[in-house]
């Protein structure tokens, strides 16, 4: 199928993948290439570049470039399982409120109204402070965040979908619903929704950073990029490599995955980009 | 029309566009219009005939380039204009009306407003209420409050009148009309064409009518230019070219129309229509042509004079006779004992839930298919006639009356109807650039079928594929293929090898030709009737095409309202019919004029 690998050959495809490459590698094998263990303190705190520690060190003395191969794991891991979590409660709701079209629809998609009404940081928020900071609790917060946007997107592509002749003659041979999704609808949906996970990951990883950010997620002394940043914020003048390197690293990601999504678009002929990416570091 | 001493409002010489990629799309098409003229520009898709008449407005689609030629309207030449002037000239000298009204018009303008942009635009005055004189000479100035109506607050018709009015508003010489009537119902576009002919005759506009539809064209034009890839291949008075067609592919056209007064056999044109970038060496159409020889592929014809005003380019027009073509009725008659009723529709109401009117969209309709008998369904859009399809099929719940298929009454929906009963009912959908599932190889379309209705296991099914390709007329290497990849015509051939891949009973044709070339039609049409008399099948054709009916059904159910107004055999209907819609729906079909084939 190179046909869906068409995107690779544009110029804004070809660097976003590259870039989202680079750091997931940069997570995936980082911690094989460390030079010190990340949580160990190998010199005098905040000291900037050497030949010891090519990125200086952090507030406690501990290796910035250590801590950086290590800490990309937990915010691309946990933001990968929050949007799978996401779409499987997304897709579950949308495609029964859209193909069902019944009293199930409107039911379905008041509740979902509903839930986009919180606010999305507050709501992480309230729930941390009520079932307290967990991985669990993290992952089963972002996902609950995404999951009503997800399901109106493929509420609607389904509805679009389902008046098609394909799908109604599926239905005549009186198929279950079950097949008739599976063969006839979700092939025909998957091209908005591929560009929407992308954004919707995007999205998650942001979320994620900002509630390490906060102190709420992830504890000391994991290495973790928002962590990273969190913690030497106050000492930028003196080690800025502490704060930026990790910073950088997330900002690529988030433009690297823009790009690929932005390309895949254009390439499957559609202008088609949801405006999921709101800024909540800030 | 004494054309001779005037100057004519369009001259269009020796015009050539090509594709940026150099591909030819036009190539040297010359003609011109009278003033008050109405010129026919006929051709399949893809044939130019779009193409040629934008360039009359100096504009081309993106990816197209005019290479050479001249284009003059009202004396001004087009090409090569910058578009500042182009503007002024659009709308003024030379103005267009699309075939999508509800595209075309800005949904967040009013209808007066939209007008007025025209006249602003080229500072024009028109009397102290332009807008109402403007919306009178469409004929619909009697409502005041109209001009502060939105487009989606007026019928399909009534949006395709704002665009003539915008057309017209600042008195153009001429105007170009790109299948204005093509989406729109029978009765609709007889009120458009009417209009369209008091335009012309009233203010002398000028027209050039692009359209694929030869009876439309020969009701309308005075003359008719036939383009076949990217060349005239016929140009002459509307008459002489219906009634005396001096190019093979014209006349295959012709054949092509269903005509309710001369039912007869459809032939469509066999092959497909060539594309941009495949034209062959020689005449474009040979390869296609009954009557091609080995000179035919080896240099293309040149537009030859065969009597003064009307020109063909064919190498063989001289030696060839077309107009004795076979003439009479090829339909087969009907079985001459009385077959037993295999469908029995009682009492049909049905509902949608969503609807604000109290009446249902089908009430109260009973009627009756018997077995090897193919019953038409007219009416006009929104009659209830696709809901009645979709009763049918199981699609739709009905919320009274019984369905009884071979004398046994069988649930609403498909689920809840045994298998033996879905798989003898089949259904093939209007838009077959829709029925087909994109994702996935006409081959495994076709299988499904075979596999869920008729259990075959997975390679007596891969078997079959072949077998039933074959019985569509498509050639077997198409199963690989998507349906990107095909025609409408093709898609639809596929969608009717899934339908009788169940080896159905009942088949519903749900306007299973409305969205193609009417050449195209002629072939689909010639392909059920082929299937019906070889397998014996009944069918429920709903159309809203007339001539069709006369073709291809035996009886026939006329719709109004959601009620059933007319029944009786095709011949009874059409030659007397009694109910005053069925009247207006024979008056307003577009037939070819009387004598012709």
């Amino acid at each position: 199928m190179s046909d869906r690998f068409r995107f690779l050959r544009t110029t804004s495809g070809a660097i976003g993948a590259g870039i989202v490459l680079f750091v997931v590698l940069v997570a995936i094998f980082g911690p094989y290439l460390a030079p010190h263990d990340p949580a160990a303190p190998v010199g005098i705190p905040l000291s900037g570049s050497s030949s010891h520690a090519w990125l200086g060190t952090d507030f406690l003395g501990r290796d910035v470039l250590s801590r950086v191969l290590y800490g990309g794991r937990s915010v691309i891991g946990y933001a990968a399982a929050a949007t799978v979590l996401a779409y499987m409660v997304g897709m579950a709701i949308g495609l029964t409120a859209g193909y069902a079209r019944s009293l199930v629809d409107p039911v379905l998609m008041r509740s979902v109204d509903v839930m986009l009404a919180f606010p999305p940081l507050l709501f992480l928020l309230v729930l941390i402070a009520g079932a307290g900071t967990s991985v669990a609790v993290l992952i089963i917060g972002v996902a609950a965040i995404q999951a009503p946007a997800i399901s109106r997107i493929v509420r609607t592509a389904t509805l679009e979908v389902s008046t098609r002749g394909y799908v109604e003659a599926g239905i005549a041979r009186g198929e279950r619903a079950f097949a008739v999704i599976g063969r006839e609808v979700l092939p025909n949906i998957m091209a908005p929704l591929l560009v929407d996970a992308g954004l919707r990951f995007t999205y998650s990883i942001l979320i994620i950073a900002s509630v390490n950010f906060l102190g709420l997620g992830l504890q000391p002394p994991n290495s973790d990029w928002a962590l990273m940043i969190s913690e030497n914020r106050t000492y930028i003048q003196l080690n800025p490599w502490s704060v930026l390197v990790p910073a950088a690293m997330i900002g690529l990601l988030t433009i690297g995955i823009n790009l690929t999504g932005d390309a895949i678009a254009r390439s499957l002929g559609r202008s088609y980009v949801p405006r999921a990416t709101r800024s909540v570091v800030s | 029309m004494s054309a001779v001493a005037t100057e004519p409002v369009v001259r269009v010489e020796d015009l050539c566009l090509h594709l940026t990629t150099g591909e030819p799309v036009v190539d040297g098409v010359t003609f011109s219009v009278a003033p008050g003229e109405i010129v026919g520009l006929v051709g399949e898709s893809g044939s130019g005939k779009t193409t040629t008449a934008l360039s009359l407005l100096g504009y081309t689609r993106p990816g197209v380039v005019i290479k050479g030629g001249t284009v003059e309207v009202g004396g001004e030449s087009i090409l090569g204009r910058d578009r500042r002037a182009l503007r002024s000239l659009r709308g003024k000298t030379v103005s267009y009306v699309p075939q999508d009204p509800g595209g075309a018009l800005n949904p967040s303008l009013r209808v007066g407003d939209a007008i007025l942009d025209v006249l602003r635009a080229h500072r024009a005055g028109g009397g102290d209420d332009p807008v109402r004189s403007a919306l009178e000479r469409v004929e619909l100035g009697s409502d005041p409050r109209f001009a502060g109506r939105y487009p989606h607050q007026l019928s399909g018709g009534q949006q395709q009148r704002v665009t003539i009015a915008m057309a017209c508003v600042c008195d153009p010489p001429v105007a170009v009309l790109d299948e204005p009537t093509t989406g729109l119902d029978v009765l609709t576009q007889d009120r458009i064409l009417a209009e369209l002919r008091r335009l012309r005759d009233e203010d002398g506009m000028a027209m050039v009518y692009v359209t694929h539809d030869l009876a439309v064209v020969s009701q309308m034009a005075d003359r008719i230019v036939v383009m076949y890839a990217g060349r005239i291949v016929e140009n002459g008075p509307a008459a002489e070219v219906i009634e005396r067609p001096r190019h093979p592919y014209t006349r295959a056209l012709v054949e092509a129309i269903p005509d309710f007064k001369n039912p007869r056999a459809l032939r469509g044109i066999a092959g497909v229509s060539v594309g941009v970038g495949e034209w062959p060496g020689g005449c474009a159409f040979a390869p296609r042509c009954p009557h091609q020889e080995a000179r035919c592929h080896e240099t293309v014809p040149v537009l030859e004079e065969a009597v003064p005003g009307h020109h063909v380019r064919c190498m063989r027009w001289m030696e060839l006779d077309l107009q004795a073509g076979e003439r009479g009725n090829g339909r087969a008659a009907g079985a001459a004992v009385e077959p037993a009723p295999l469908l029995e529709v009682s009492g049909l109401e049905a509902r949608y839930r969503s609807s604000r009117s109290a009446s249902p969209a089908v009430d109260a309709v009973s009627f009756t298919v018997e077995q090897g008998r193919c019953v038409a369904l007219v009416g006009e859009s929104g009659s209830g006639k696709t809901t009645i399809g979709r009763c049918l099929a199981g699609l739709h719940v009905p919320s009274a009356g019984t369905i009884s298929f071979d004398g046994v009454p069988i649930a609403g929906a498909a689920r809840k109807r045994p298998l033996e009963v879905r798989r003898r009912i089949q259904i093939v959908f209007q838009n077959p650039y829709q029925s087909l599932n994109p994702r996935q190889r006409v081959r495994s379309s076709i299988i499904r079928p075979l596999r869920v209705l008729r259990r075959l296991s997975r390679a007596d099914a891969e078997k079959e594929v072949g077998d039933l390709l074959e019985r569509v007329k498509l050639p077997t290497r198409l199963g690989n293929r998507f349906p990107v990849e095909l025609s409408g015509g093709e898609r639809q051939r596929v969608a009717i090898a899934r339908a009788l891949a169940a080896r159905p009973d009942l088949l519903i044709c749900d306007e299973v030709t409305s969205a193609l070339d009417v050449s195209v039609q002629a072939a689909v049409l010639e392909l059920l009737q082929e299937l019906q008399r070889e397998l014996r099948l009944s069918m429920l054709f709903i159309t809203h095409n007339l001539g069709v009916v006369a073709c291809i059904a035996d009886t026939v159910l006329v719709m109004d309202r959601g009620t059933l107004c007319e029944t009786g055999t095709v011949a009874e209907v059409l030659a007397s019919p009694s109910h005053d819609y069925t009247r207006r729906l024979l008056a307003a079909a577009p037939c070819l004029p009387d004598g012709v084939l």
